[in-house]
């Protein structure tokens, strides 16, 4: 993935500096890498020492299970129906406040600016909250399957391979869009109503393939195999479409 | 310097003449689907929906391509010529797939004894629909004018990626294409029926084109509007610079 | 005072070039065809009534905006062309203090230290806890801190890389007299060390007592210019009132 600076996208500005300067962004992407890797270590310890996020989102993904659990009496024979659906309700809706809290941090002593100070690249920021919002799900998703197998009866322990694969794309999927659109609203008004309008409909094949998968999991069928395979392949192309298409258009968001 | 004033000849002429070619086109369609076209074996009369049904789903996708170049055109200019297109290519092709999420289910009734079916095609309207419904949204609760054009084309962007995937995952989610009609679009169509079909095509061609030449003078309105009320909003007399140097 | 614009001795070289610069918002000028040079060394202040456009100038130094017209040059580069070189040079002190108040002061150095790719970031982070007294607070989180003391350990976030230039957007405000009388003490160290500072202020005597120019910009015009050589307050006041068209408050 070629490193694009907010000079080479304008296409009206002349020139792209002097050629020292071309080197030095040439040898960038190893520079701009770690950088993102610092936003996320930042994240990561702000969030380890206040714990503002992850308590929230972990209970709100809890809840959701238990109010589904009275809405449809889920029994372990139709576990493998239903809870798919059902758990990914929740890890959508956890996944929505990860996003609005990764931004509200930012939003704090307005710190953005500060990152927008720095000599770091957009897309830099967009990964490094890109994998701080996916730690933050995956931790979630870690600590509720468990409780989930305990709730509802079903052995985690037979499709924990698949499963962890089925949640990593599908996490990673939802995290670049829900960062680039979780960015965006930080900004807008109702930002909090906004986020899930855009997230949820942009979502929508994420869910689709999220749920069919999960399901196959679940239900002990191979997912290396045609057809969960396809919608694997699908899903972890639509990840990599999506991180390049935010990775590209984050510093629109990021301008005054 | 302000915004180029809305109008100019070429505009109204496309805003008088459009109109009136869209109303033709929708004449000669509503004839060729309700009287010229055949009847159709399996469904009967009821399929004629299918005239005013399907051109609107084909011509929707051109009006959120156009949105996409246009946020695109938007982001690497920052002309705001490209951000009142997408906008008002939005709203039309918004309408064009409320005609089909309406038409659908108008259609499906009769057919299959419910209103609405999680039938693949009309599933992924519906998802388009929301996602540019959220494209409007943005703009609405965004309140910067320059941040609204940018977060909008932002999610014009986003959203035109996403149609395609949204496209292929409902249809795999579907299983297989139902039977929309006992002769799917285009293909196996009657050449009548292959008519009025692409007759119905332009007249939605026309309508869209007819709704680009009205809303988009009219964004250009707003825009010198916000414009003169910025204006307005400066402070009165500007004391002329001095230009003093200070002495002693 | 003596008049006069231009920058300091005829041959050093120039920090900030702008000409003509200029920024706009619709039909709003913010920025109307500002034109600045600043040698390296300068410690401009900028005086204005608010709403004159003091932040957005800032701003365009700092790269945070792109100017809709004219030329702007900091240390020869193009901030349009070069903005990742030009900000490597620049430091900003704004409003807000850019912290983060769920790490500790020490993290929140290193972060930016790294950031900005600075050579032996613990050693840097140390060094200005020392310089601006918070060194035995160092591990604690920014949220048990006052804001005299945040404050103190905005300006070390902003001289974190070294900067050529700085820029300061109100530093004073909120700041008790034992803070003022360190800032103070800062700017002028790094006045004296070669950096360029640009800063926005209301208060006149500390200002006074580290400026070497005044400028007076009112609604997006740079009206006055002026050394600070010898200046009192009030030939400050009545350069304000010529530049301004009101009396400093």
């Amino acid at each position: 993935m070629t490193v694009r600076s907010p000079a080479a996208l304008d296409l009206a500005t002349p020139g792209t500096g002097s050629a020292v300067e071309r080197r030095r962004r040439l040898s960038g992407p190893v520079r701009e890498a770690r950088k993102a890797l610092l936003v996320w270590q930042k994240d990561v310890r702000v969030e380890w020492r206040s714990l503002d996020s992850l308590p929230a989102m972990f209970f709100f993904a809890l809840l959701v299970l238990v109010i589904f659990n009275f809405g449809f009496d889920l029994s372990s024979a139709r576990f493998s129906d239903f809870g798919p659906g059902v758990l990914w309700v929740a890890f959508a809706f956890s996944g929505v406040l990860a996003f609005g809290n990764s931004f509200a941090l930012e939003r704090d002593a307005d710190c953005i600016q500060g990152l927008r100070l720095a000599p770091v690249d957009p897309g830099s920021l967009y990964l490094g909250k890109l994998l701080a919002n996916c730690t933050s799900m995956l931790i979630v998703e870690a600590a509720v399957l468990p409780l989930c197998a305990v709730m509802f009866d079903y052995d985690l322990a037979a499709s924990i391979g698949p499963m962890s694969v089925v949640l990593l794309v599908h996490t990673v999927g939802f995290g670049a869009v829900g960062t680039l659109f979780g960015g965006m609203t930080a900004r807008t008004r109702r930002g909090d109503v906004l986020l899930p309008i855009l997230l949820f409909s942009i979502s929508v094949p994420f869910m689709l393939s999220a749920v069919r998968l999960t399901g196959a999991a679940l239900a002990g069928e191979p997912i290396s195999e045609a057809p969960a395979a396809a919608w694997l392949v699908m899903a972890g192309v639509f990840d990599l479409v999506f991180i390049a298409a935010a990775y590209l258009t984050f510093e629109y968001i990021l301008e005054e | 310097m302000s915004p180029r004033r809305p109008g100019g000849r070429w505009a109204s002429l496309a805003q008088t003449t459009l109109p009136v070619i869209t109303l033709a086109l929708a004449t000669t369609t509503l004839y060729g689907a309700l009287f010229y076209a055949p009847r159709e074996k399996v469904m009967g009369d009821v399929q004629r929906i299918f005239y005013f049904h399907a051109p609107a789903g084909l011509v929707c996708f051109l009006a959120f391509f156009v949105t996409f170049v246009a946020s695109i055109g938007y982001l690497a200019t920052r002309r705001p010529g490209w951000d009142i297109a997408g906008r008002a290519s939005t709203e039309a092709g918004l309408l064009l797939t409320t005609i089909v999420l309406v038409t659908g289910p108008l259609w499906a009734r009769p057919v299959w004894g419910t209103y609405w079916t999680w039938e693949a095609r009309l599933t992924t309207t519906l998802v388009l629909w929301l996602i540019y419904m959220g494209y409007l949204l943005v703009r609405r609760y965004t309140e910067d004018p320059d941040q609204q054009a940018r977060f909008a084309a932002v999610v014009g962007i986003i959203g035109f990626i996403d149609v395609p995937i949204v496209y292929m995952s409902v249809h795999w989610w579907r299983g297989h294409h139902p039977q929309v009609l006992a002769v799917s679009g285009g293909g196996g169509l009657d050449p009548t029926m292959r008519q009025v079909f692409l007759m119905g095509i332009f007249t939605y061609l026309a309508l869209y084109a007819s709704l680009m030449a009205l809303r988009i003078p009219l964004g250009r309105a707003e825009a010198e509007l916000r414009w003169l009320r910025l204006k307005l909003g400066e402070r009165p007399a500007r004391r002329a610079a001095s230009g003093l140097r200070a002495s002693g | 005072m003596a008049g006069g614009e231009g920058g300091g001795s005829g041959s050093s070289p120039l920090s900030i070039v702008a000409s003509g610069l200029t920024r706009r918002y619709g039909p709003i000028q913010a920025l109307d065809r500002i034109d600045l040079r600043l040698a390296k060394a300068d410690f401009l202040t900028v005086l204005g009534p608010n709403g004159a456009g003091k932040t957005t100038l800032l701003k365009l130094f700092a790269c945070l905006l792109r100017p809709t017209s004219g030329s702007l040059q900091i240390f020869g580069l193009d901030p349009a062309a070069a903005p990742d070189a030009v900000k490597r040079r620049v430091g900003m002190i704004g409003h807000a203090s850019l912290l983060y108040a769920g790490l500790t002061a020490r993290d929140n150095l290193l972060f930016y230290g790294r950031l900005y790719d600075v050579d032996r970031p613990a050693a840097r982070a140390q060094e200005l806890l020392v310089q601006v007294g918070l060194s035995p607070r160092a591990d604690d989180l920014v949220r048990t801190f006052s804001s005299g003391m945040t404050q103190r350990l905005a300006i070390a976030r902003a001289l974190i890389h070294d900067p050529d230039l700085l820029l300061l957007d109100e530093p004073y405000a909120g700041l008790d007299r034992e803070a003022c009388r360190i800032l103070s003490g800062i700017l002028r160290q790094e006045r004296e060390r070669g950096r360029t500072l640009v800063m926005v202020t209301h208060r006149t005597e500390e200002a006074l007592e580290v400026s070497t120019r005044f400028a007076v910009l009112a609604r997006g015009r740079l009206t006055c210019q002026a050394q600070a050589e010898g200046a009192s307050r009030e030939a400050l006041e009545r350069l304000y009132r010529d530049g301004a068209g009101e009396a400093l408050s």
